[in-house]
């Protein structure tokens, strides 16, 4: 079998390494845990990555990337921000669904060991490819007239905070109908909360 | 010796003044002469130049808003602009109102400048466009006018945007030079008028990112420029000057509604989003000590 090549080789690494931060948690996992999972060694696992830390930052980025270019692609869309929204909806969904471990390192993972993500990802520099498609959708929607031209953060947090909030629900065995059920309403909810009055 | 002829329409004397206070004037005009000036000493009496007495002009300089059906003394402005623009080699508009339109265009219906009203390209006096070159500025930048005129006189050959502004002050935009660059990188507003610290880009309306101008690279009479002394720049070498709401920033949920010249919005968002990331101390501690 032809060796994969390095790049091939860290995606495996990363890949690898958010499903047993997702199951074990980030500090329980080990780089030896991490190698094992991967079929490498512990030498050569250090050869990609020198830390745990620039492991889940990169983590982080290719996360931030893998999001924000599917929310890049409706942001060229000729679609109204009221057709954005409810496609930024179903693209977190279907990745909470299909990549569970993606959405699950956000929440768990990012937002919780902020001391991970200090030096290296400052702000939002890690998340960066995520936030300013975001943010190209907001400035799109107030220049077209159709969203309330008001605080970013007001905004963002209204809409993220809702989705994050869902998933969680979802991944809790709360919510009582799959999240499919749901993304007309909350589509219409975040819609309603930031269009123009 | 070039023979200059100055005739304002609807202007507020500004840009005569900007040229007097142009610290290298007693040297710069001794190679110029002034058929009519309406503050310097001239060959010929406003009377005359009525009368189409002030004949050879080589640079006919058109100051002021024009106006439709303006009457100066007593004869049309329009028929003196044709009157001395046929003879004249060169025209220069000096300033934003003859230019453009400027502030006096916002005054009344019928006016603008001479080539221009805002953006929009007319027709008047398209027989003039070849020989014509635009002065914009509010006021014209003195170093500007007299730097152009002499130029001229030496029959430098003298690139033009498609304002018909020379490239040599225009191509620059009023950022470049601007001492508050670093600020700018780092997304810092902090400013406040007259203090020295922080970019005015973000919260306070400058316009320096898309005027093109030298005011940060030729100073003010030597000295300074709007920027470097606390105050935003207003864009007042632009079509669309002047614009409403000078000293605030139209944004969009805390986004710059309009991109520094040729900068992609999403290039830019995410630039900013890095930039904005690091808190560098010594931008947050005052530039003066004691203040
Ligand atoms: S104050 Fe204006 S000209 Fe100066 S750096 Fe900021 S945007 Fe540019
Ligand atoms: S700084 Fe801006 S507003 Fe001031 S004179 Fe220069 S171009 Fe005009």
């Amino acid at each position: 079998m032809k060796s994969s090549t390095k790049e091939e080789r860290r995606l495996q690494i990363l890949s690898g390494a958010l499903k047993l931060f997702a199951q074990k948690g980030f500090h329980a996992t080990t780089i030896p845990d991490i190698a094992r999972h991967i079929g490498m060694s512990v030498g050569n696992f250090y050869n990609y990555f020198p830390s745990k830390e620039i492991l889940a930052q990169e983590i982080l980025r290719y996360i931030s990337a893998y999001l924000g270019k599917r929310i890049r692609k409706i942001n060229e869309s000729a679609l109204s921000s009221r057709e954005k929204i409810r496609g930024i909806v179903e693209t977190y969904f279907e990745t909470a669904q299909n990549e569970p471990e993606m959405i699950d390192f956000f929440l768990r993972v990012y937002l919780s060991n902020r001391e991970v993500f200090g030096e290296g990802c400052e702000g939002m520099i890690c998340v960066n490819e995520f936030v300013t498609e975001i943010m190209i959708f907001f400035d799109d929607g107030v220049a077209r007239g159709e969203l309330k031209n008001q605080d970013f953060f007001s905004a963002f947090g209204l809409f993220m905070g809702y989705l994050g909030g869902m998933v969680f629900l979802a991944g809790e065995s709360i919510l009582p109908k799959p999240m499919e059920a749901y993304i007309d309403d909350i589509s219409m909810n975040i819609y309603n909360a930031l269009k123009v009055a | 010796m070039m023979r200059l002829l100055w005739l304002s329409a609807l202007a507020c004397n500004g840009n005569a003044h900007a040229l007097l206070n142009y610290p290298g004037f007693k040297v710069w005009q001794k190679e110029f002469e002034w058929l009519y000036h309406p503050l310097l000493p001239s060959e010929y009496s406003f009377k005359e130049v009525e009368k189409g007495m002030a004949e050879g002009c080589d640079v006919l300089l058109v100051d002021g808003t024009l106006e439709e059906g303006y009457v100066k003394y007593r004869r049309p402005y329009m028929e003196l602009l044709e009157h001395y623009g046929k003879q004249a080699h060169h025209i220069v508009t000096v300033g934003t109102c003859a230019t453009f339109g400027g502030i006096f265009a916002q005054g009344g219906k019928g006016r603008s400048g001479l080539h221009f009203r805002g953006d929009e390209r007319l027709d008047i006096f398209k027989n003039f466009w070849q020989k014509s070159i635009s002065l914009p500025g509010c006021p014209v930048q003195p170093e500007v006018l007299a730097g152009t005129l002499s130029l001229l006189k030496r029959k430098t050959d003298i690139p033009l945007d498609p304002l018909r502004r020379p490239k040599y002050y225009y191509a620059y935009t009023v950022h470049d030079g601007c001492i508050r660059n670093e600020y700018f990188e780092y997304k810092i507003d902090e400013h406040r008028f007259g203090r020295l610290e922080g970019c005015m880009f973000y919260d306070h309306g400058c316009q320096g990112t898309y005027t093109h101008g030298s005011c940060n690279k030729i100073l003010w009479n030597g000295l300074g420029s709007k920027t470097r002394n606390g105050q935003p720049c207003m864009g007042c070498t632009e079509p669309d000057f002047p614009k409403e709401n000078l000293w605030q920033t139209p944004k969009h949920m805390g986004i710059p509604a309009r991109m520094p010249l040729g900068v992609p919005r999403r290039a830019y968002l995410s630039l900013a989003g890095i930039a904005k990331a690091f808190r560098i101390e010594r931008f947050y501690t005052p530039l003066m000590k004691e203040e």
